[in-house]
């Protein structure tokens, strides 16, 4: 009963808040709407038992990457979209579509029968996350830093002002 | 009882409005915020699959810090070129950004 009050309030707040990144006039409204979409589905995660990757959603979405689109509107003047159009001329055409793909992947996903079992995720989250980290997946791993160093790079240089 | 279809829907619906957002909007920035809906709307499959149907390996966990790993990067680099944009084009709406069409 609980665990039902939890999912739908998290429901509510992270449609509600994505509905207002999708629609806002203000750019600022929208990156700001962002944070309680991540945190509604860092609660989805704590619900799920993943509580590893909730405290890293929180870490890495809700605290570094807002930032980071914040600091952007901040520098880009006029981003704020305030004074300018927010939309192009696709929006009934980009609403059809996205009304029928919400449509057909809710009647997929609810008619599948899916494969599901009794078992119960490891006593201790973390853990298991490094554990498989470092075995089973250790080259994805190593394959996402070298990734992570080269974008980092990447966007240094990108973002420099040419001297 | 909340089982894996209320995670799935919840997902597919987030999708729906983060790939809207990405379609619909002219700034460059707003596209990216419906990118990284769209990102968390599959992280939460990935999550939920990982409880329902193979709880003992933490494999959705991995894919999904992974996924969150590769959306900081492209955050970063869309964010950098967003920048770079508007340092040589005065502009961040991507329908102004014609450079290349002839």
């Amino acid at each position: 009963m609980a665990e039902a009050v939890a999912f739908y309030g998290l429901t509510a707040v992270a449609l509600g808040a994505s509905l207002v990144v999708a629609l806002s006039r203000n750019m600022v409204h929208a990156a700001v709407s962002l944070i309680p979409v991540l945190l509604s589905v860092a609660g989805y995660y704590v619900l799920l038992g993943a509580e590893f990757v909730a405290a890293i959603q929180i870490l890495i979405y809700a605290g570094a990457i807002t930032v980071l689109i914040l600091f952007v509107i901040l520098l880009t003047e006029g981003a704020t979209g305030v004074r300018v159009r927010p939309r192009n001329e696709q929006v009934s055409l980009g609403a059809l579509v996205c009304l029928f793909l919400a449509a057909l992947l809710v009647a997929v996903l609810t008619r599948t029968p899916w494969p599901q079992t009794q078992g119960a995720l490891p006593e201790y989250n973390p853990g298991a996350v490094g554990q498989s980290f470092l075995t089973a997946y250790v080259l994805p791993f190593e394959v996402t830093s070298l990734l992570i160093v080269a974008c980092l790079v990447g966007a240094i240089v990108v973002a420099r002002r040419e001297a | 009882m909340i089982g894996l279809g209320h995670y799935l829907v919840s997902g597919a619906l987030l999708f729906a409005v983060g790939l809207f957002a990405v379609l619909t909007r002219r700034s460059a920035v707003a596209i990216l915020m419906g990118i990284e809906l769209m990102l968390n709307a599959a992280n939460i499959n990935f999550v939920a699959f990982t409880k329902f149907v193979s709880p003992e390996l933490v494999r959705g966990h991995i894919a999904a810090l992974v996924v969150i790993a590769l959306a900081a990067c492209e955050a970063a680099v869309g964010l950098a070129l967003v920048i770079s944009a508007y340092r040589h084009l005065e502009t961040v709406q991507v329908d102004e950004i014609n450079l290349m069409k002839w």
